[in-house]
């Protein structure tokens, strides 16, 4: 079982990313995914630095992934997905139907924002290139099961195992609008919010978290103790997400228990210092916000 | 289809509202069988095989069409149902079927060629390149848009798009793209891809307290209303919520309100969108009814004399009346909304 850091979600500043990155090269993950996913607004990165981050990554060792946006909407960022496609050196996880179209025939990885639900989509991706699929955040353990058996030869199945959960997508800006700016004239407020905006309901909960375009859940979704029956079905890839805080910890606690160091209860005290509460309740067919930590130990 | 008209498509959630619809003026209606085949999987809505015959019979009787919207992303429990679903619909002689799972698409276009294929907005596809991908792939003919796009998008989109573009004319509006939205899931377990059901009424209680009226959505405060506010179905993306510090409560995703297209019909007639579509499958047959009538009106207004076009007062005012928290929005048409 390979271990991935899908894309950073949030914007941060080019010396927090270039920063973060240093440091992964020394983490013990295996794919690392890279690039804006949210926003095209988001620019303290050109795509030459992705690229060249690509190349440092590589040389560390690790597989490399360019991540295309979820929502297309201009004609700019068309072009710019485009370039990404035929980089020429690195895969893409393909993000929304128009990337489905534009790397047509060359391998890549259905990404989480793909809505890939039953093994006759499995068969539709694989044909036209896919060589994994993540799985999409809302299915349950059941339904998991049921299509990584009748996945095509060749298309291996990768589960986001930790991170907030990307829940929608729209045209407009949240972030923006919780500052009552125009999406037109954001001043990139993003960047003020490393780790996204909390949404609360009226009675204080934490419910979301606004992050631009994209509303997450709360909490980070936390599959550790899942791991074992992610390996006896042979998932071939688990995801962390990153946090600006953390992460690194989380990859060790993953890993760990990926190499039998730990032992799921283990790695979750690891991580329950890090952060305030979890989620996993999409995992046994529920409300995705639940979390139901088990008492096995 | 005449290229300077757009056709009226409107919904039938049961066979009175099909009457309603193709008795007020549609050119088309729209429908699904019960169960979770569909993106609007309500209680006591949508046609069984029986039902389904005789709204096509009348349909037919007065030269309207029937597409039959099968729109979830079915899962492997459901998946049989679902394929069931579109042979029913090639059986029974629909003039279209609206897919957004690719699966679907697949076992739809190689188990029956002449089934005419259309892509839901469930399905997403925002770019030209994406609605090609259907096209080319699917034969897919026609494509509802998410309401993501500005006007000019739009027409950049038709512009490269190898299919026909159907936009939403009136109705709820949906905030986030079609099809990527797991809000609701996150709540309750049930969600549009999942279900067919945003916000499902098994999940919703109205607690009365000291500080007005709760709405509660499995147990998350989606709003409290003041005595004599007017209270909405609580769905997530409309309640008022608290965002970082900031003590007030506000409208944090959308407002309660709905899309109206009524006074920007002939500019989306000269982009090119070849259909409008009402949403509403949910309706009573007198909301169902009295929208196709307006916009029957509007269209044909619109079809006879684009640059002259203004909207009627009297329109304008019958659908406001209609409208989710009596206010209407371009949405996304209107960039300044974003």
């Amino acid at each position: 079982m390979k271990l991935s850091l899908g894309p950073i979600q949030y914007y941060w500043p080019r010396e927090r990313v270039m920063a973060f990155y240093a440091a992964v090269e020394q983490w013990p993950v295996d794919i690392v995914y890279l690039g804006e996913t949210v926003c095209s607004k988001r620019r303290e990165l050109r795509a030459t630095d992705w690229l060249e981050v690509a190349d440092r990554l590589a040389a560390a060792g690790k597989t490399v992934v360019m991540s295309t946006l979820a929502l297309m909407e201009a004609e700019s960022e068309r072009l710019a997905l485009e370039r990404l496609v035929q980089n020429g050196r690195f895969m893409i996880e393909a993000n929304d139907a128009t990337s489905l179209g534009l790397s047509l025939g060359k391998p890549f990885v259905a990404g989480p924002n793909i809505n890939t639900y039953n093994a006759g989509t499995l068969r539709e991706l694989r044909d036209i290139g896919a060589v994994r699929w993540v799985m999409p955040v809302e299915l349950s353990r059941h339904i998991l099961e049921a299509m990584h058996k009748a996945r095509p030869d060749g298309l291996e199945t990768e589960v986001l195992v930790f991170g907030r959960l990307p829940l929608a997508f729209s045209a407009r800006c949240f972030t923006a609008r919780a500052r009552n700016l125009p999406k037109d004239d954001c001043q990139l407020a993003c960047l003020d919010y490393p780790a996204g905006l909390p949404l609360a309901t009226q009675d204080g909960s934490g419910f979301l978290t606004i992050n631009g375009i994209q509303l997450q859940s709360a909490d980070p979704n936390n599959l550790i103790e899942a791991m074992p029956d992610l390996r006896a079905m042979g998932i071939e890839v688990v995801r962390i997400s990153p946090e600006p805080e953390g992460t690194e910890a989380v990859v060790k606690a993953f890993r760990g228990c990926i190499d039998g160091s730990l032992t799921p209860t283990q790695a979750l005290d690891a991580m329950k210092p890090l952060f305030p509460r979890f989620c996993d309740g999409y995992w046994d067919g529920g409300a995705g916000m639940n979390w139901r930590e088990s008492v096995s130990a | 289809m005449n290229p300077d008209r757009m056709e009226l498509v409107c919904p039938a959630g049961g066979f009175p509202a099909l009457r309603a619809a193709v008795d007020n003026g549609a050119d088309a209606v729209y429908l699904s069988l019960r169960g979770e085949t569909n993106a609007r999987n309500f209680p006591g809505l949508n046609f069984d095989r029986k039902a389904l015959q005789k709204g096509i019979a009348y349909a037919r009787g007065k030269g309207v069409k029937v597409y039959m919207a099968l729109n979830t992303y079915p899962q492997p429990d459901i998946w049989t149902a679902a394929t069931q679903a579109v042979d029913v619909a090639a059986e029974e002689g629909v003039n279209a079927v609206i897919l957004a799972d690719m699966g679907l698409l697949r076992y739809a276009a190689d188990t029956h060629k002449d089934l005419t294929l259309h892509l839901s907005v469930q399905g997403s596809a925002t770019t030209a390149d994406a609605l090609n991908f259907y096209h080319e792939r699917y034969g897919v003919v026609r494509a509802v848009l998410p309401r993501v796009l500005s006007m000019p998008q739009v027409a950049q989109v038709i512009e490269r798009a190898r299919l026909d573009i159907e936009v939403f004319g009136f109705g709820s509006l949906c905030v986030m793209v079609e099809g990527r939205c797991m809000l609701s899931s996150y709540a309750t377990g049930d969600s549009p891809n999942t279900k067919g059901a945003c916000s499902p009424a098994h999940a919703v209680r109205w607690i009365e307290t000291g500080r007005g009226r709760e709405a509660r959505l499995n147990g998350v405060l989606i709003d409290t209303f003041k005595p004599g506010e007017s209270a909405g179905y609580p769905v997530i993306c409309k309640g008022r919520y608290q965002v970082g510090s900031c003590d007030d409560t506000i409208y944090a995703i959308e407002e309660p309100t709905s899309l109206s297209t009524l006074d920007i019909l002939a500019d989306l007639l000269k982009i090119g969108v070849k259909a409008i579509k009402l949403e509403g499958r949910q309706r009573s047959p007198a909301y169902v009814g009295q929208a196709t009538r307006v916009m029957r009106q509007a269209l044909d207004a619109c079809h006879a004399n684009p640059d002259a076009y203004t909207p009627r007062p009297e329109w304008a005012s019958q659908l406001a009346g209609m409208s989710e928290g009596r206010t209407q929005t371009l949405g996304a048409l209107h960039r300044a909304w974003q």
